[in-house]
């Protein structure tokens, strides 16, 4: 019987309130601490949303152009303060409009949580008007999804989707409510989740394994690191600074993992991958200890797999157990959240000193100075290069603000050579390559960081994508500053066309509209530059500029992001020319 | 070239709606055919287990393995060879009441727990469990009596080698 009473306490301490299903999705967001959601309003979540209208004051609503926007700025937001971004979205094409932002977010572990409108639950398979399945068109590319057909199931499964979503790798989960759940009546309580008995978030720590690691890594004579976002999103910069600077090995970043370390750290050299630099890709493939740090070996870093540090024992620190040997066979595997591998490996790991190795990874950096950099920052030609653009704002942000890139020729040259000096601040999509992305994604970037600069950097096709966004920033006046890089090209797959396909330049050139006067119709001030002598003062003014502000420079039309490494190529046959 | 294998594999599952479409997804996106697959509920309550049979290579059914594990329903998932699992499949043939007291048939019947499990006035129904060649094997023999319908279960399959399904739900 004591049992009995106890339980009976419980319950009445658990505050109860009779409120409708929409007034529970409301609810349960604060109860999370979200403050700002994005999202664009429709007949199947009419309901949540007129209880949104109830709580304005502590629940913010960005209404975007498109819901595609709607999910791109809520990865920004996200992406820039590790917090999880939320999306409302109506049923039908509301709903399979934020999928390609699902899935960008699920290939680059952003966490989302994405709730959609749903028709009524006696409409469901009917064909009903705006009605699509999307738990099943989602779950490819959720990390959990669910339908919610009752009022009484809102508030577990909310807790449970920003658990799933936040917890372990990250990424998005979609939340489908059907229109009578949002209308019915729920006796409401809230209460986090915290586990989920059929989901490990993050895998137990293995001591063996990392004993095992640190003694490769202290037999290592040419060690190397790989290192990718799983260092931001595992907070770990600190812990993964400390690791590198006293084992001293040189270290290169994934796309998504720069900024964890600043960019001129004298250990740090560059990024790998296909448009990567020089000495890291060449240097793969002569390292005799290869540690991963929170990375994928995904298929633009690693090149062709056959020829892959082949040389090399490869130490992989990972938190999704799936990863371990997808791509890349590992000789330690290192399981867990790596601020806690890291932390507890630097207990083992020597005081290093790679001298001679460092200098070789210099030595092949002066060679791609001389070859590439040095022709992108003082051109020898008139035509402006995305290089000196990039260059330029490094110089008056001091590398202190938030580079926001699509996707493309500008994206490669804004990751190579964009100073970063504090962590977050490289928000690109990387997996899916979804032109596009930047410009809403700055939207929410800058929302979440309102004090710090936040410039997008897009090329004149992945602009026009979401173009619409700018309503978005006229709305609500958010402080964005818009770099468009214009080549009338699509200058990536132009490239490709020129050195794969002997420049049958098949629909890639493109007729532009006057950039100036669409920025100048959103109330947004506007400027074009066409020659160098105008470059820095424009972006002086950008810079300066407390509002947002769009700067439109044309760019030399035909030229290339180098190196490269061709698809197929191993690492070292990294191209120049 | 490593070669294909025939592989079975044992998911057990929470009991939720769109598990089946989370899973298959993944062989889709490998693209790997599914040769047979069956659900059913397992020696623990409220959890569900699938067992699939697919044809791949030992590095590919790893890799599977690891992302149907990653589900978030997905309590566990294991990969068993032939020679690690018992396995049976069921099938039933409905045939014409003129072969009923078919001498050959009733020989046949004698195959492994074959049996006649309903007749009416003109037609009956022989179950067969077995082996998927037992079964192709009575198949092929009551063929020519001319096959009113022909059904097959999906493979189900015990493994020799422990599953720890029960601590891995305690350990989380």
């Amino acid at each position: 019987m004591e049992t009995l009473k106890k339980e009976i306490k419980t319950e009445k301490l658990i505050k109860k309130t009779k409120i409708s299903g929409a007034e529970a999705v409301i609810k349960c967001l604060l109860e999370e601490g979200v403050d700002l959601v994005y999202g664009y309003p429709g007949g199947a979540i009419m309901p949540v949303y007129d209880e949104l209208f109830k709580y304005k004051s502590q629940l913010h609503h960005v209404l975007t152009r498109h819901e595609q926007g709607a999910t791109h700025a809520a990865q920004g937001f996200a992406r820039v303060t590790g917090k999880t971004g939320v999306v409302f979205a109506t049923s039908g094409p509301g709903a399979t409009n934020i999928v390609t932002g699902i899935a960008d977010a699920q290939i680059d572990s952003t966490p989302l949580v994405c709730i959609t409108g749903q028709v009524s639950s006696h409409l469901l398979g009917s064909d009903a008007f705006q009605e699509t399945d999307i738990v099943g068109i989602s779950t490819p590319v959720t990390k959990w999804n669910y339908q919610i057909t009752k009022a009484s199931e809102i508030p577990e499964i909310l807790a449970k989707a920003f658990y799933i979503a936040k917890s372990g790798r990250p990424g998005p989960v979609l939340v489908d409510i059907t229109k009578d759940a949002q209308f019915e009546e729920v006796d409401f309580s809230y209460k986090k989740c915290e586990k989920i008995r059929s989901y490990k978030a993050v895998p137990k720590l293995d001591f063996e394994k990392i004993q095992e690691a640190a003694n490769l890594i202290n037999s290592a004579k040419k060690p190397f690191i790989v290192w990718g976002q799983g260092v931001i999103l595992g907070k770990s910069e600190k812990e993964f600074k400390d690791f590198i600077e006293k084992t001293d090995i040189p270290s290169a970043s994934t796309v998504l993992g720069l900024s964890a370390l600043e960019t001129k750290h004298r250990l740090n050299v560059g990024m790998v991958g296909m448009h990567g630099n020089y000495a890291p890709n060449v240097l793969t493939n002569e390292c005799d200890v290869l540690i991963a740090i929170g990375m994928r070996f995904d298929d633009r870093v690693t090149g062709n797999l056959n020829t892959y540090a082949k040389q090399a024992k490869i130490i992989h620190f990972e938190i999704d157990p799936s990863e371990i040997d997808k791509n890349v066979k590992t000789d330690v595997a290192v399981l867990g959240n790596v601020k806690e591998t890291l932390t507890e490996i630097l207990k083992f790991v020597d005081k290093g000193n790679h001298k001679n190795w460092l200098n070789e990874f210099t030595k092949l950096y002066q060679i791609e100075y001389e070859t590439i950099i040095k022709n992108q920052f003082n051109p020898s030609k008139n035509g402006l290069t995305m290089g000196e653009v990039i260059n330029k704002i490094n110089k008056e942000t001091k590398g202190d603000a938030i580079i926001v890139s699509d996707v493309g020729q500008h994206q490669m040259f804004a990751c190579r050579y964009a100073d970063f000096i504090t962590t977050r601040s490289n928000v690109t999509s990387g997996g899916l390559g979804t032109m596009g992305f930047a410009l809403p994604a700055a939207i929410g970037a800058k929302m979440g960081q309102p004090n710090r600069e936040v410039i997008a950097v897009i090329g004149d096709g992945g602009y026009q994508m979401t173009i619409q966004e700018l309503g978005t920033i006229l709305q609500t006046n958010v402080a964005v500053k818009i770099v468009v890089l214009n080549n009338s090209f699509l200058g990536m797959v132009r490239q490709w066309q020129e050195l794969f396909f002997d420049k049958r330049y098949a629909s890639t050139i493109m007729t532009n509209p006057d950039f100036v006067k669409i920025a100048e119709g959103y109330g947004i001030e506007a400027n074009r530059v066409e020659s160098r002598g105008d470059l820095n003062s424009a972006i002086q003014k950008m810079v300066a500029s407390k509002s947002s502000y769009f700067l439109e420079v044309v760019i030399e039309k035909e030229d290339n992001i180098f190196p490269m490494i061709p698809t197929g190529a191993s690492v070292s046959d990294i191209r120049l020319s | 070239m490593e070669e294909n294998k025939k592989y079975t594999v044992s998911v057990y599952t929470e009991n939720n709606i769109g598990i089946l479409n989370r899973l298959s997804a993944i062989f889709l996106k490998r693209h790997i055919n599914i040769e047979s697959m069956t659900v059913s509920k397992s020696e623990i309550e409220n959890v569900h287990r699938f067992t699939f049979v697919v044809i791949v290579t030992e590095i590919q059914i790893k890799k599977v393995v690891g992302q149907l594990e990653k589900q978030i329903e997905v309590i566990g998932a294991f990969y068993h060879t032939e020679d690690e699992i018992i396995y049976q499949e069921t099938a039933m043939f409905k045939l014409s009441n003129e072969y009923l007291y078919d001498e050959n048939i009733q020989s046949k019947l004698k195959f492994r727990r074959a049996q006649i499990v309903t007749i009416t006035e003109r037609w009956f129904v022989i179950e067969a469990s077995g082996l998927k060649e037992d079964i192709d094997n009575m198949y092929e023999k009551l063929k020519p009596y001319g096959l009113l319908q022909f059904v097959r279960s999906g493979r189900i399959a015990i493994t020799r080698p422990k599953m720890a399904i029960s601590e891995l739900l305690i350990e989380n």
